[in-house]
């Protein structure tokens, strides 16, 4: 096991090229998550506005 | 034709659609990259021999060529959902274009950094003005100024022509990048990137190789439709199955 993680010498250089790309893409897909979210809440308080409106 | 394809132009019949592949595209992301990683790491040599002597680092290779590869194509990709929207005037395909960018801006980032963590030890430097690493550089910068010039004009019909065309300028890059090995023989020039050869990789690297190429392609689809999918509710929030959407909470 730490033999994996040494990859030789070579592990700062390995899981750091590893690391960076693992964190890149899990931001992006938290980020997209987080987007498609946000439009639905706002879409959802902007139709509440207009039955609200339709009533008064 | 019994299937309509233009039916899916339209956003209101896209949007459903993109939903029900995105947890395919997932589903394929996550089983690549498994059989990919664990074939890299596993089932390949420590150390490659012959001309080209390297250690345990070389394993880079396995996200260094998909991200460099993935930067072009998706580049590739986005400039032809733009050139098709500035022919046809299909509101989908621009918003197509759009959604393709921060992706490949991230996967040329990622050519990038994992470039420099490999040259490193294989180079001893981790940046060099070298053809490609410059050109790649460069192709980083279009995507930017793509992305930019997007958000910096506030009407969405114009920032998507404006963009487009400024993608379709860009476009320049891609042979470049290609092209910039201008290094016949590492004997007698100074040039570190050099010709790789599909045919003279071994083949438990090349398979990882190619498996981690087709995750990052199923990875870029399933994020591009889900932005895409987030583009067309905001610019189509005025639309009645917007609203209908909306109201029933936003689960479709």
């Amino acid at each position: 096991m730490t033999e994996f993680f040494a990859q030789g010498g070579f592990g700062f250089f390995v899981w750091g090229a590893y690391g960076m790309v693992a964190l890149v893409l899990l931001v992006e897909i938290l980020q997209l998550r987080a987007q498609r979210r946000t439009i639905l809440a706002r879409l959802g308080r902007l139709s509440r506005m207009r039955d609200f409106g339709a009533r008064e | 034709m019994a299937l309509n394809w233009f039916r899916f132009a339209s956003p209101a019949a896209f949007y459903p659609l993109a939903g029900r592949l995105i947890p395919l595209f997932w589903v394929l992301t996550v089983l690549a990259l498994a059989l990919g990683l664990y074939w890299g790491f596993f089932e390949t040599a420590d150390r490659l021999g012959g001309g080209n002597p390297q250690k345990e680092y070389y394993r880079i290779i396995f996200i260094h060529v998909p991200s460099a590869w993935m930067s072009m194509w998706l580049y590739v990709v986005m400039v032809s959902w733009a050139a098709i929207g500035l022919v046809f005037n299909t509101r989908l395909s621009f918003m197509m274009a759009k959604a393709i960018a921060p992706t490949g801006a991230i996967f040329t980032f990622l050519a990038l950094w994992t470039g420099a963590f490999w040259g490193r030890p294989s180079w001893g430097t981790y940046w060099d003005w070298d053809p490609r690493l410059t050109s790649e550089l460069a192709l980083f910068f279009m995507y930017i100024g793509y992305i930019a010039l997007h958000s910096a004009i506030d009407d969405a019909r114009r920032a998507d022509r404006a963009s487009a065309l400024l993608a379709i300028v860009g476009l320049v890059m891609v042979p470049v990048i290609f092209w910039s090995i201008n290094c016949p023989d590492p004997n007698q020039c100074a040039a570190l990137h050099q010709r790789s050869n599909l045919t003279t990789i071994e083949g438990n690297i090349l398979f990882a190789m190619l498996t981690m190429t087709f995750a990052f392609w199923m990875y870029s689809f399933a994020t591009s439709l889900m932005r895409l999918r987030s583009i067309i509710l905001m610019r189509e929030s005025e639309s009645l199955w917007v609203r209908e959407l909306a109201t029933i909470g936003g689960r479709a």
